[in-house]
């Protein structure tokens, strides 16, 4: 974080939940309509925005719909009526929305979602782990994850005018860590109702359902002849939104001397070790890559922020001079072939001349947690790697009884 | 309401050159509510025949504003598009009324779309949900659904050696969304343009959510000539089988007088998906329907009669 943010005077630091930062955000990004469903963790967003709503605090249409498939559902309509449209979500809310997902993509609707990760059932748990989004990968919609509460908010303001960007036109999830972020208390940085207000803007939609003097038709029956160029826009707005992201954060480091990249990398530069992650597990490695540097280890870590698009040749790039790599995954694809973002950086990392030696370690299903000790494992393996120019074992279990 | 003439010189907001078969009922529940609307018109449709027949791309043939969005969320699309007109009307930055009006079929309304529309009933949205009833999924090959009626042949209630039809009565889902105590329910059918235009306009007139039931044959899966489309509609309210009524704040009244109650069978007689309940062994059958038309029948006199005498 840029020091910038602490000598703007409007800058204010205030201690908040991750679930109140996010509800803030979503405050000061004032949407119109925000459709949304209770569920442990993400709850108290919709509680919180509720007394917004309730106080006269946003003039936005709050639709306490009866599912989650009906709130990503009115959201869409939300949306391609032209209204700025939001809601929120956990787990198995998510699995609900499963099929509407991909039609908020494909209909090219920029929602924005925070999304509070928690593990799938069954067998039912509320706590953290990604296997809720990290199933909605190929959902069409932009992934940015969060290390902490500051990154949420900061993610979500920014995701609003990804969304909306005329290149991208498409919905973004926002995710952060159930408990361990979403009721974890922080200092966080706010922007001022006013700049968070200038920053989004108002949205421009192209086409709207309540444009009476040019009706549209929206969602047709679209068969051989279209569907696949339909499909070939959609995966163009993807590979756009990569210059998107970046053009925001950018935009964004300049109001709130908070830069953000696709990815952040910590002590890589001259690594001869790394772990790659997601989430609020990067603050816990963090601290074991200062204790490994104070012992003259070269250990680094690489945290990912945009997961889809996934910035395949910047990964390269960051990870293909490294000599061992650990791959860290909240989630298990239940493929026996590893996590999904070991599966996607492999990939990634394929067509590098020199490629690192390369394991993966699936950790933290169901909100098991991440000691110290189990990052000094990892790092130790990676020692052992190095040494033996072996990976021993391709696919770990982390703090599991096996 | 709106006379003939005024209606045959509105403009045309559903139009010709869409794909429904010959003798398809849907297409008339589409056009006379564009018609009968007074605003510019946002519909939002489910998936089924009126979908996938009225907008292939780069076609369609709505001239309103239009979207599809799944089989059984139309009333929570419609939901967040009647949001999305609050708020931006709140905001200041729209100022047009809409009449906001979703389309279902039974399949989509009556099963996998149930719970949205009970949920948007409840929430009081500004909208009209129509469901225009044809007895089963008729877009995937005519499979039963719970509007079906008891003993009908679908492709997944066939009439085989051991089983004669559909085995359950069908779901009174009129009813159940006048228990939401919405303020206007009513159905009626294709066949009946005046009362079905009188009940859309009343329905748009409501401030708050409406429901309007719309049976509406469809020649596949029925199996009747398609020059009979209005006459078989207007039979089922002859026979009792589908009274044409409406629930106005909760005072329930018939809107189409049945002068002479025909028998259920002589309607049942002309649509090919009944036609093995007239095999010998299966007068039971056929009595059973004509007993459960009567009872459902003489509940809905003494509703109405009920609400006459609250209302006097
Ligand atoms: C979630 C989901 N399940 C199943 C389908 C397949 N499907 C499409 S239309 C349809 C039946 C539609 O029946 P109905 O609502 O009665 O409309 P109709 O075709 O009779 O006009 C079905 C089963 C689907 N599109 N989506
Ligand atoms: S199958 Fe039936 S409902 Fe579908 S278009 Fe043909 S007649 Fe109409
Ligand atoms: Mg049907």
């Amino acid at each position: 974080m840029g020091n910038s943010a602490l000598a703007n005077e409007a800058v204010k630091s205030v201690a908040l939940t991750g679930n109140e930062a996010v509800a803030t955000a979503m405050r000061q990004i004032h949407p119109d309509v925000v459709a949304a469903y209770p569920i442990t963790p993400q709850t108290e967003i919709v509680q919180i925005f509720s007394t917004f709503v309730a106080d006269g605090l946003v003039q936005t249409e709050f639709v306490p719909v009866e599912s989650e498939h009906s709130a990503m559902s009115a959201t869409v309509g939300a949306s391609a009526a032209g209204a700025r449209a939001m809601t929120a979500t956990s787990a198995n809310g998510l699995a609900l929305m499963w099929e509407v997902l991909y039609i908020a993509a494909g209909l090219r609707l920029p929602i924005v979602m925070p999304v509070v990760n928690r593990a799938l059932s069954a067998p039912i748990n509320i706590h953290c782990d990604h296997s809720d989004t990290m199933g909605a990968r190929d959902s069409g919609w932009i992934q940015l994850y969060s290390e902490n509460a500051q990154e949420a908010y900061d993610n979500l303001i920014q995701a609003v005018r990804i969304a909306e960007h005329p290149e991208v036109n498409l919905p973004v999830m926002v995710m952060m860590d159930g408990f361990i972020i979403s009721h974890g208390m922080e200092n966080v940085f706010l922007l001022s109702d006013e700049e968070v207000r200038k920053f989004v803007g108002e949205r421009k939609p192209h086409y709207t359902l309540l444009d009476a003097e040019n009706p549209i038709t929206v969602g047709p029956l679209d068969l051989q002849d279209f569907y696949f160029e339909h499909r070939r826009q959609q995966a163009e707005a993807m590979f756009n939104a990569d210059k998107v992201v970046q053009e925001v954060a950018d935009e964004f480091a300049k109001l709130s001397g908070r830069q953000y990249e696709f990815f952040e990398a910590y002590k890589l530069d001259d690594a001869e070790m790394a772990i790659v992650v997601i989430g609020s597990t990067a603050g816990t490695a963090k601290y074991v890559v200062n204790e490994l540097r104070a012992k003259g280890v070269k250990a680094g870590l690489l945290k990912m922020r945009m997961f889809r698009p996934f910035p395949a040749a910047r990964l390269r790039e960051a990870l293909a001079d490294i000599p061992a790599v650990a791959v860290m995954d909240r989630a298990d694809s239940l493929a026996a072939c590893g996590g999904p973002l070991f599966g996607d950086l492999r990939a990634a990392l394929y067509s590098a001349s020199k490629r690192p030696l390369m394991n993966n370690y699936i950790y933290g299903l169901g909100g098991r947690d991440v000691t110290l000790d189990h990052i000094r494992t990892v790092y130790q393996d990676l020692e052992e790697m190095l040494r033996t120019g072996e990976v021993k074992r391709e696919i770990n279990y982390l703090g599991v009884r096996e | 309401m709106a006379t003939l003439k005024e209606m045959a010189s509105k403009e045309e907001l559903f139009t010709g050159g869409h794909r429904a078969c010959a003798g398809c009922a849907f297409p008339i529940a589409a056009k006379l509510a564009l018609k009968a609307a007074n605003n510019p018109v946002v519909v939002a449709c489910a998936t089924g025949c009126m979908e996938v027949a009225t907008t292939i791309y780069p076609y369609t043939a709505w001239k309103s504003s239009f979207i599809h969005s799944a089989f059984e969320n139309a009333a929570a699309t419609i939901s967040g598009v009647e949001a999305a007109w609050q708020a931006l009307t709140r905001k200041g930055k729209l100022d047009q009324k809409f009449d906001l009006i979703a389309f279902g079929g039974d399949g989509g309304t009556y099963d996998i779309g149930f719970q949205a529309l009970s949920g948007a009933m409840e929430r009081g949205h500004n909208i009209l949900y129509i469901c225009y009833d044809n007895g089963a999924y008729m877009n995937t090959g005519v499979q039963r659904s719970s509007a079906t009626p008891f003993g009908t042949h679908t492709t997944t209630s066939p009439a085989g050696r051991v089983q004669q039809g559909k085995r359950q009565l069908r779901k009174d889902l009129t009813q159940i969304i006048a228990a939401h105590g919405v303020p206007y329910v009513a159905q009626t059918t294709t066949g009946h343009w005046s009362d079905y235009v009188k009940k859309v306009e009343k329905a748009l007139a409501v401030d708050g959510p409406a429901f309007i039931n719309v049976l509406a044959p469809c020649r596949l899966g029925w199996g009747y000539p398609p020059e009979d489309t209005v006459k078989i509609a207007q039979e089922a309210v002859q026979c009792c089988f589908w009274p044409a009524y409406e629930v106005e704040n909760g005072v329930w009244r018939i809107t189409v007088k049945v002068r002479e109650k025909t028998p259920v069978a002589d309607w049942l007689k002309k649509q090919a998906r009944f036609r093995h309940l007239f095999r010998p062994g299966n007068e039971g059958l056929l009595e059973e329907i004509q007993a459960e038309v009567d009872r459902k029948w003489a509940e809905l006199l003494k509703r109405t009669e009920e609400s006459a005498e609250l209302s006097a």
